[in-house]
């Protein structure tokens, strides 16, 4: 039995300690907004957060997750969360929407890291991250909006 | 609850056919090479034989196990033709990578098993940007000067040199690289004899 933390949660599964943890997160616990890409952590469909930082599920062993925070985009807090989906709403960003939520997840540690982005920063930020839609020139603005609103918050 | 999971081994998407042709350096490293790092060298100045040595070393210096996470640039390098690596991968500020982009969200500890499955290690990174130790494009006699300069080798001396290339875990993955790379063209312990035949024999540079 192996014991995770996933959205502020602590969850016990009964699985092997090099199952991906993709697969617990989707079809263990059941939260499935993470997607299944390519399975070899080339598309980032399946990104979540491990310590803050970004991880390609499908190819990390649930054992790496152990004593750790994972975080998924049902758990994206709010202070990065909220102002990402709003512009993502904003500026309908999602076409099929199936590489969306790795996306935001990505997103989420480039305004973490660095909160007034240019172009460039972005491209840096999210070139791992592939949408078949090339919803790319509005994934740019939206994380532009996004920072935006987080200043404006901040400032209030 | 219990699940039949498919295993982290599942095999590259055709779709992506070279993407993992990866460089360098693991994790689960063989035995250090069987030199006497401690003894102190006895240095026979041999200029002729010291430049021999050099360039068995630089062999594999300059084989893309280790010369893909020593760019000329600013992203590291994969496979066997040493191109840049796939999603535009930076170096970032410690070497580490950038933002959503750093080594360690797909690297793990260790090799993952399957041809071309992203090799491991707990330390997975590129020389800082300070001090890049570029392999890359160097010729024998200017990588020899760069490995003999503290100010371009992290200010190590050349028995530091000598023990990094003996015992550290990235240096050693290069012999252990993941299923679907070529290992550099000297055994490990031919490497480490032929780096300490360079600097006991006077550490001459290559022309």
């Amino acid at each position: 039995m192996i014991t995770i933390r996933v959205n502020r949660k602590e969850y016990h599964v009964d699985v092997e300690p090099d199952t991906p943890l993709l697969w617990v997160i989707r079809e263990t616990i059941g939260l499935t907004g993470t997607k299944f890409g390519c399975g070899v952590a080339q598309c980032g469909a399946c990104t979540i957060h491990l310590d803050g930082e970004a991880a390609r599920s499908c190819v990390t062993p649930v054992e790496r997750a152990i004593g750790r925070e994972i975080v998924t985009i049902e758990g994206l807090p709010d202070d990065l969360g909220r102002p990402l989906k709003d512009a993502w709403i904003a500026l309908d960003v999602p076409q099929c929407g199936y590489c969306q939520s790795g996306q935001i997840m990505a997103a989420a540690v480039l305004l973490r890291e660095n909160p007034n982005p240019t172009d460039e920063d972005v491209d840096d930020g999210m070139t791992g991250n592939i949408c078949r839609c090339g919803t790319y020139p509005r994934i740019r603005r939206a994380i532009h909006l996004a920072a935006q609103a987080i200043a404006k918050g901040a400032a209030r | 609850m219990r699940q039949s999971s498919p295993p982290i081994s599942a095999s590259p998407s055709p779709r992506y056919p070279r993407l993992w042709g990866f460089a360098l350096v693991l994790l689960v490293a063989p035995s250090p090479a069987s030199v006497s790092l401690d003894e102190k060298a006895a240095t026979k100045d041999d200029p002729a034989a010291s430049r021999v040595a050099f360039l068995a070393v630089y062999k594999v210096l300059s084989h893309p196990r280790c010369m893909n996470c020593h760019p000329a640039g600013d992203a590291p390098l994969q496979g066997e033709d040493s191109h840049p690596h796939a999603q535009n991968v930076k170096r970032g500020k410690d070497g580490a990578g950038k933002y959503a982009l750093k080594c360690a969200n797909c690297h793990q500890a260790k090799a993952l098993p399957g041809e071309n499955m992203p090799p491991g290690n707990p330390n997975w990174r590129l020389p800082s940007p300070e001090m890049p130790l570029v392999f890359q494009g160097k010729s024998p006699g200017a990588l020899a000067r760069q490995l003999k300069d503290p100010k371009q080798n992290g200010g190590k001396t050349l028995d530091q040199v000598l023990h990094h290339a003996a015992e550290d875990t990235l240096v050693l993955g290069c012999w252990n690289p993941g299923e679907g790379r070529a290992k550099p063209p000297l055994a490990h312990e031919e490497f480490v004899r032929e780096l300490r035949t360079w600097i006991e024999t006077g550490a001459h540079e290559p022309e």
